[in-house]
């Protein structure tokens, strides 16, 4: 184990308000993120995956305080940062950044990749001589594999990949210690989002950077996450490190899941045991009692409608401490398979 | 138009600084560039700002470019036709003043009246709506009801309180004409920002911890030009015709100074005798109407062209 964890989450919330009823405004709540706890260490790279709508999105910008949680705490280095103000954020903001999904659309299409670059640094260093943020952002260019030369031009003279580089150059220049990745390669080409991942990876190795790498594409993430966390409907199912997730799934979403992930290899590809799972993903304004997949699980009985399984460490002796899964039924479905 | 001018004064400033600095540099095409070269190419607009520019030149030399002073009556020249022998024109009114000099000081009003009040409700109009947009919730209903209310006001009423209260004078119409076209700026932008907040972009400067002032005037007031400076172009025309419409009706500029909408009213009295008193005049109006109005569609394809 390293030692305290860079930021730590504790059980996690984010509902909002919605209206349902047509004729009467009756105020429900979608439950988005509904109770969830984790640590991010430094230099890892947690994953969160799980289908749209899981609230993967909602949990990173909670994280950042973008999004305010209704319950829960979000601890940054010791400091309980919950329901800080715009203000009293501020200063934190340059240890902690964001990437987006859709590349262009992150970018301000009225400002040349100088100044959407450099913005970051100039909020935060407002005295700095223009000369010294210049030679800062072409420094960040080119570590992000961008041609310095380009620096005025802009954002819609780019492609997808070099407009992601420029999101990661401008979240970069801070040097900050985490980084939410939110599914930054899933709007990219397959050898794009390759040079993306690899770019990422070398970043952190050379600047120690956390990421909490949002996605639902499970082969990327086995490329370059150290600890997976599986979230379904606001809730988190399992959590493990990389290979024993991969090698040993234990709760049946994550099953299903990893079930799904083709192979490049048409033969093995077409006898692959796959699960399919039934249904779709119910309502997170009104999620089934106790656990919330079992709706859609092939084990579940009585018990899992009642009751809502917690996060349990698994205690056998051939997995590591670190695996935990939020099932009744895990022990059981692991003797049977 | 200061608001106009800004961006691209912005960009040159960043541009030439940077090409000092670094010969290999290379210059990227904003996208106000592009859209001006979309602009250059309609020719219709070309033509209008091309007219537009002479109009207002005509109107800034209007002293220099005729012998006759605006206000002096030729007693040996009641209404007369025009008449190049004695240097009048365009003829003239029915109390002996040259038409033509009259025609281009009421240019200098009736422009003068769309620019400012345009850009009074430009600059109220714009900020209002941005900080209602972004802010949302309640703030932007309070905001909003504000406008509804003040929406709700006639405008002929509140234009005829006015010159009761304090007299008939040029400044209450940049006043009232404002007071008035900026709502409707507000909602425009109001709309706008909404769509744009949304955007990563915002979300990505907020991540940064930029401050909200700035995330208004850096992030969303640019990217809300196009619609700006569309509805801009089409509402000093709208400015102009309100303004001849107060002085047709006998609430708009004191004699001797004159606007379009008093030589056209004037005109318009004595239409079968002196045709040329409302010829005159109406043709200036109608070709500045007309040139604004190009422009105006000139822009919206060019700032928008998917939008085409």
């Amino acid at each position: 184990m390293m030692s305290d964890p860079i930021l730590k989450v504790e059980n996690l919330k984010v509902h909002f308000p919605v209206d349902v009823g047509t004729f009467f405004s009756n105020k429900a709540q979608l439950k988005a993120v509904d109770g969830v706890s984790f640590e991010l260490n430094e230099g890892e790279t947690l994953a969160i995956v799980g289908e749209s709508g899981c609230g993967k999105s909602t949990l990173g910008r909670a994280v950042l305080q973008l999004l305010h949680n209704t319950e829960g705490q979000v601890i940054w280095m010791g400091e309980n940062i919950t329901g800080y103000s715009v203000k009293a954020m501020r200063p934190l903001r340059n240890e902690m950044q964001i990437i987006f999904q859709d590349p262009l659309a992150s970018l301000n299409p009225r400002m040349t990749i100088g100044e959407i670059i450099a913005e970051p640094l100039a909020t935060h260093n407002p005295d700095m001589p223009k000369e010294q943020v210049k030679s800062r952002v072409r420094e960040m260019m080119d570590i992000v594999g961008l041609l310095p030369r380009m620096i005025n031009r802009y954002p819609h003279e780019f492609s997808g990949g070099q407009c992601q580089r420029i999101g990661i150059a401008r979240a970069m220049i801070l040097q900050p210690k985490v980084i939410v990745c939110d599914e930054p390669v899933s709007a990219l080409d397959v050898s794009i989002q390759a040079q993306i991942i690899n770019l990422l990876g070398e970043l952190q190795k050379r600047f120690g950077l956390s990421l909490l790498f949002i996605s639902h594409d499970l082969s990327i993430i086995r490329h370059i996450s150290h600890r997976v966390m599986v979230l379904y409907l606001g809730n988190v199912m399992e959590i493990a490190e990389k290979d024993e997730l991969y090698n040993s799934p234990r709760h049946p979403y994550t099953q299903a899941l990893i079930s799904a992930v083709p192979v490049p290899d048409p033969d093995k590809e077409a006898h692959k045991k796959r699960i399919v799972l039934k249904g779709d993903l119910p309502s997170p304004i009104n999620p089934p009692s106790g656990c919330v997949f079992r709706t859609r699980c092939l084990y579940a009985d009585q018990q899992c409608e009642r009751e809502k399984p917690d996060l349990n460490t698994l205690t056998e002796a051939s997995v590591k401490s670190t695996h935990q899964v939020a099932c009744h039924k895990q022990a059981e479905i692991h003797r049977t398979n | 138009m200061s608001l106009l001018a800004k961006p691209n004064d912005r960009m040159a400033a960043v541009l030439d600084q940077q090409a000092e600095a670094c010969i290999d540099e290379i210059a990227g095409r904003s996208l106000w560039q592009d859209a001006r070269i979309r602009l250059m190419r309609n020719k219709a607009a070309v033509v209008s700002m091309i007219i537009l520019t002479i109009i207002t030149l005509l109107a800034i030399f209007a002293p220099w470019l005729s012998s006759h002073p605006f206000d002096e009556v030729y007693w040996d020249f009641i209404q007369v036709a025009p008449n190049f022998s004695e240097g009048f024109w365009f003829g003239t009114d029915e109390n002996g003043r040259d038409l033509f000099v009259r025609t281009l000081y009421g240019a200098r009003v009736s422009l003068m009246v769309g620019l400012v009040a345009t850009t009074v409700s430009l600059i109220i109009g714009v900020t209002y709506g941005a900080v209602a947009g972004y802010m949302g919730g309640r703030v932007d209903n309070l905001m909003m009801r504000f406008v509804d209310i003040l929406y709700s006001l006639p405008f002929m009423f509140f234009v005829i309180i006015l010159m009761v209260i304090f007299g008939r004078h040029i400044f209450l119409i940049f006043v009232a004409l404002g007071a008035v076209e900026w709502l409707t700026m507000a909602r425009i932008v109001r709309g706008q920002t909404m769509a744009i907040k949304k955007k990563e972009f915002i979300e990505a400067a907020h991540a940064s911890g930029v401050s909200t002032t700035k995330i208004i005037f850096r992030h969303i007031v640019p990217n809300i030009l196009g619609p700006v400076i569309v509805y801009m172009t089409l509402t000093i025309p709208q400015v102009i015709l309100t303004e001849s419409f107060l002085s047709f009706l006998g609430l708009g500029v004191q004699e001797p100074l004159t606007s379009w909408g008093v030589l056209i009213s004037e005109g318009a009295k004595v239409m079968e005798s002196a045709p040329w008193m409302l010829a005159f005049p109406a043709t200036f109006l109608a070709v500045t109407l007309f040139c604004f109005n190009f422009i105006g569609d000139g822009l919206r394809d060019a700032l928008d062209p998917k939008d085409r």
